[in-house]
């Protein structure tokens, strides 16, 4: 008795926090509300129509293609910095905590960066190419659809890059160091103590990691929503940017409440394939079999 | 199988010297124990020869081959390490075959010498199990196997039984050493266990602030311990050292004027009024009345069961009398302290080092 009392402030902070907004944004979903007018139950009316729409496919493609080239980016650059975090470098600490930095500045502001980085009259990189002599006009880095693709895509990998190499890095240095020197001896070479002995004690770690990146990828919003607004031609568009373009200023907020629904089967399914990928590695677990 | 020269090796970190300069031959198939306090330089010196520090200067040769230069993986030892190093996540099996897999040889071979080597260590049963499913002792065994598949030129044990409680230990230490006796490899073994060390050595050798203090044969640093250090670091409980007074030799013998008072005569040589430390193992010395011996008074008996240790004042230098009989004698009692003249050991007071017989 006394220890549900105990619990009950947790539990109200979470249905308040948590559950109400969720089930408010899916009961949306199933309602046909607009902004100034509570909706009326309508079933999987929503979800029929956002099928067929082709927007909102060419947004989940936009969605899936982001996610994936980022993800396996993030993950490939992440770990190869954790390693070289891992080694004796000197001013180890000082690498550490400037490798942070990208993920601790706002994201609205570093993607007010990008844009200006990306920007067609005054991109430092168009700039530094002209100068070189690589080339002779500007690029419209956010004027053409799949330049615009990359350009996002690079600049999510920017700020995701971080939290991926910290996090295999904590990872790397619960490896002891003993068993680096028992495969050397036992004859391996640095690239089979990575394969053979950092890979697969990582693999718990890259799975968390992995599907804490990916979630954080397929839902992003607001890089997108600085720097092109789902622009140009919609190539930009993903889920999350989309419905809350249809939900606020198009005003339709059950149409909007159903895009952002259908992301969830998406996530779910990541966290499953993580879950059940980590259940399956017997040696961690201590008790007999 | 091979012989393990160490050549005047020295290893620096930074401004610390931890080894200074250590010189020892170890012949090929002998069980050679590293032993010393900790900080001496033991394990640092096993990992320089596993080729897991580098070498600060001398030189280390393995059957003839100068190891300086050469890669861990191309020395051709292996190594039981502290913490065993199993990989958690492989099994039995795999840790055992790691080496022989990554050498290339063909499966069959590797699954004989894996059965072989787990045959000899009593694994056969736990070969699909994990490293965290296993006992401390099995682990230990496990790690030994990974070691003995390779059937290397040199064993390295870095302090292996010293996660083991005491009983586990005493049994690993025997199967170690019949291990050795059936595989006769070169095996170098570092411990700070002086009794470890005198079980299963060949040959010791005791390190102190990286230098060696004394290379020996276990009964030959027992009978003539090169110093105090070694004196008091090999046996148990620990040598007695009281200091005194040497008197005008006479003949074989001398006598020690005990600064406590009392007199002990030895076979030593040295010169009249040197001052000296006496070295007195506790169980060389007997009980009896105070009139016919040193006169001590009893501050502590100490039963084991097996015998009873009697700790004394002599003046102001507590001695221990280990006793294989059980003693009647109560604290503040005073008994008479009798060491056998012919094992009093006789050091240089100011040097430490041993005054010759």
């Amino acid at each position: 008795m006394l220890g549900a009392l105990f619990m009950l402030p947790a539990a109200l902070l979470l249905l308040m926090l948590l559950a109400y907004p969720l089930g408010l944004g899916t009961w949306l979903g199933f309602t046909d509300a607009k902004i100034g007018r509570p909706g009326q139950w309508i079933g999987l009316d929503n979800f029929s129509f956002i099928i067929g729409d082709s927007l909102v496919r060419l947004a989940l493609f936009n969605t899936l293609f982001y996610t994936i080239v980022a993800s396996i980016i993030k993950f490939a650059l992440g770990l190869w910095l954790a390693v070289l975090l891992n080694e004796h470098l000197p001013f180890k600490s000082f690498f550490r905590a400037i490798v942070l930095l990208p993920f601790i500045v706002p994201t609205a502001l570093s993607a007010i960066a990008f844009w200006w980085i990306y920007d067609a009259q005054f991109s430092i990189i168009s700039w530094a190419l002209v100068k070189l002599g690589w080339i002779d006009t500007y690029i419209d880095f956010l004027g053409d659809p799949w330049l615009a693709r990359a350009s996002v895509i690079a600049a999510n990998i920017w700020r995701g890059v971080p939290f991926v190499a910290i996090c295999l890095l904590a990872g790397l240095q619960t490896i002891p160091p003993s068993l680096y020197e028992a495969a050397a001896l036992d004859g391996a070479s640095g690239w089979q103590r990575f394969r053979r002995i950092t890979l697969p004690l990582l693999t718990p770690i890259i799975a968390v990691v992995m599907t804490f990146s990916v979630l954080f990828t397929f839902t992003d919003f607001q890089l997108i929503y600085v720097l092109t607004r789902g622009g140009p031609l919609n190539a930009t568009h993903l889920m999350a940017t989309l419905s809350f373009q249809r939900a606020i200023p198009g005003g339709n907020l059950g149409e909007g409440a159903a895009i952002a629904t259908a992301m969830v089967p998406f996530l779910l399914a990541t966290v499953l394939l993580s879950y059940f990928g980590l259940q399956r590695r017997a040696w961690q677990q201590g008790a007999d079999r | 199988m091979a012989a393990v020269s160490i050549v005047a090796v020295r290893k620096v970190f930074g401004a610390t010297e931890v080894i200074r300069g250590v010189d020892v031959e170890i012949a090929d198939g002998e069980f050679c124990v590293l032993v010393g306090p900790s900080g001496c330089g033991k394990s640092t010196l096993l990992r320089m020869i596993a080729g897991l520090e580098e070498i600060s200067g001398g030189e280390i040769r393995i059957g003839g081959t100068v190891v300086n230069r050469v890669a861990p993986r191309e020395r051709d030892v292996a190594m039981v390490f502290q913490n065993y190093a199993l990989y958690p996540h492989m099994t039995v099996r795999d840790n055992m075959s790691f080496a022989l897999t990554l050498a290339k040889l063909p499966k069959p071979e590797i699954a004989a010498k894996v059965a072989r080597a787990a045959g000899i260590l009593g694994l056969e049963a736990l070969l699909d199990r994990y490293p965290r499913q296993l006992s401390g002792g099995q682990r230990q065994r496990v790690a030994m196997g990974r070691a003995i598949v390779r059937d290397p030129q040199v064993f390295l044990f870095d302090e292996p039984l010293s996660n083991l409680d005491a009983q586990l230990r005493v049994q690993m230490r025997s199967e170690i050493r019949e291990l050795h006796q059936r595989l006769t490899t070169t095996s170098i073994y570092v411990t700070h266990d002086q009794i470890e060390a005198m079980t299963m050595a060949d040959k010791i050798v005791v390190m102190r602030d990286g230098i060696v203090e004394q290379i020996g044969a276990p009964l030959d640093l027992y009978d003539h311990p090169a110093n105090t250090f070694v004196a008091s670091f090999i046996g148990s409980p620990s040598m007695n050292l009281v200091p005194g007074r040497l008197g005008r030799p006479t003949g074989d013998t001398a006598r020690v004027h005990l600064d406590g008072g009392g007199t002990i005569d030895v076979m030593a040589q040295g010169v009249d009024g040197q001052r000296v430390l006496c070295g007195m193992r506790p169980e060389h010395i007997a009980l009896t009345t105070p009139d016919v011996a040193l006169a001590g008074d009893v501050v502590l008996v100490e039963p084991t069961g097996a015998d009873t240790q009697v700790v004394c004042r002599i003046g102001g230098h507590s001695v221990i009398a280990m006793q294989r009989d059980r003693v009647a004698c109560r604290p503040g009692e005073r008994v008479g302290l009798m060491p056998d003249a012919h094992r009093v050991h006789l050091f240089d007071a100011a040097s430490g080092s041993r005054l010759a017989a």
